[in-house]
């Protein structure tokens, strides 16, 4: 199975985890429906989309209600602790959670109990109590987009919005970042940084570059981050190399853009229906060349 | 409340601070309380700033006060009235971090993009509805996402009163940016 653990902006929503199914454009957990919106639904939406196209292994899904207060994320935090040796994951992704130190090193013991350890993948404010617990080089994908990677280069900064500005006006050399992010030993094994272009990249060098199709209103759509973490991580489900895998999710990514015609108030689901049109085409050409990722 | 005055002025580090630079910071249990605490400081003509804690007071998403020492009494005084008292007072002995200023705006045409940090909100400039908003990695982010997407600007609730984490306070700078042009 591939685990995504997140947050919903809804405080009525216990701490839920089941296997997770898109119904009517919306997430269904054990009966459950969720908004597919931005931040995790979209990230979930996303990878149940890109699923209906491979063989890849089913969406399990943990979710709870947080609006920002952290008792939501403190929940999961603790069930995580307590249950995760319980599943077997081949990918599991972090999302959306506040960031916390302690109760991130928690679950990071908790995966080490696991009886296979799964690839494991980071984004948002998991991806910042990964960096601030100096523990990076634990997991296998980090997925920042500019901002966050100028703040996983400051060795300084416990969170993006405290990135030095001489850093921060370092914004458009993603090489020198990223090559900075991995001397303080802030990245993880490989990075997806998504942007203008998507650079996938490992401690040694910068290995792919996307940039087309390239649509700027995508900078201001909410979640399109949240859906190219989401194909990353069923991607690598089905088996895909992780650098593969990263390299064909940026694309793919760039693709339900072309579809869309995107403007800034494009909303994200638009984009998200328009993946599996994507990932038939991308896959379509590359079973017409070589299979050498997978 | 006495007794939270006199546990402040018992601290050992009293000296400390007197012997210091002439600042403080106020640490707070969560985010939200820093950014109410600020705002009716601000309000009431007080000169302070948010900042970044020292290391040694970092827990994970953390904003703080700082303040002119001096003011120490009045400045706790003015929080009691409001029932937000900082958890500590703490002078300040390094350079602390600076919050992002830089903004970084971005013009579509009939769209108008802001960024702060790692925040960024889109408006429509025909009819300055709010169309997105993008970027974040704490739990309030959606959440300020879903009350302030789709109304404008004016009739948008703050993501000052409603954000909780420092990427909430990022998409206020980012909002307060967006007033000014």
């Amino acid at each position: 199975m591939i685990g995504i653990v997140g947050t919903v902006p809804d405080l009525q929503l216990p701490l839920i985890h089941g296997k997770a199914r898109l119904v009517d454009n919306h997430i269904e957990i054990k009966g459950r429906r969720i908004t597919v919106n931005r931040c995790t639904p979209a990230l979930i939406g996303a990878a149940l989309k890109a699923s209906e196209c491979l063989d890849c292994p089913e969406i399990y899904a943990f979710l709870v209600g947080d609006i920002g207060k952290g008792d939501g994320s403190r929940k999961l935090y603790e069930f995580l602790t307590r249950h995760l040796h319980e599943f077997d994951f081949k990918v599991l992704t972090f999302h959306y959670l506040q960031p916390d130190v302690d109760w991130h090193n928690k679950v990071l013991f908790a995966v080490e109990t696991m009886r296979k350890r799964p690839i494991l993948i980071a984004d948002a404010g998991f991806m910042y109590a990964a960096k601030m617990s100096g523990q990076s080089k634990s997991y296998d994908i980090f997925t920042p987009d500019g901002g966050e990677l100028a703040f996983l280069a400051d060795e300084l900064a416990p969170h993006p919005f405290y990135t030095r500005g001489f850093i921060l006006h370092h914004n458009n050399n993603v090489p020198d970042l990223i090559r900075q992010a991995y001397q303080h030993q802030n990245a993880a094994k490989y990075l997806l940084v998504k942007g203008e272009s998507d650079y996938i990249a490992d401690e040694k060098q910068v290995i792919g570059k996307v940039d087309s199709p390239s649509f700027e209103a995508m900078e201001a759509i909410g979640g399109t981050g949240d859906t190219l973490t989401g194909l990353l991580s069923v991607l690598c489900g089905a088996d895909f190399k992780l650098t593969a895998a990263a390299v064909l999710a940026a694309r793919v990514n760039r693709w339900t853009g072309y579809y869309a015609n995107p403007t800034p108030a494009t909303q994200v689901i638009e984009l998200i229906e328009k993946i599996p049109q994507a990932l038939v085409k991308l896959l379509n050409e590359r079973n017409g060349e070589d299979n050498n990722g997978r | 409340m006495l007794g939270f005055f006199n546990k402040q002025k018992r601290t050992p580090d009293k000296k400390a601070r007197f012997a210091s630079a002439d600042l403080g910071i106020l640490v707070f249990e969560n985010t939200s309380e820093v950014i109410q605490a600020e705002k009716n400081l601000k309000k009431a003509g007080w000169s302070v700033r948010v900042m970044g804690p020292p290391p040694e007071i970092q827990t994970g998403c953390d904003l703080v006060i700082e303040f002119p020492l001096m003011e120490e009494l009045n400045i706790l005084r003015e929080l009691g009235n409001i029932n937000v008292l900082p958890l500590q007072v703490v002078p300040v002995t390094a350079p602390l971090l600076k919050p992002v200023s830089l903004f970084h705006t971005k013009d579509f045409g009939d769209y108008l993009m802001v960024r702060a940090a790692n925040m960024k909100i889109t408006i429509d400039k025909r009819d300055m509805i709010i169309v997105n908003i993008s970027g974040g990695g704490c739990p309030d982010v959606p959440y300020l996402a879903q009350e302030m997407v789709g109304k404008t600007l004016a009739e948008s609730p703050r993501p000052g009163d409603l954000g909780h984490t420092l990427c909430g306070y990022a998409l206020e700078l980012a909002y307060e940016e967006l007033l000014v042009r």
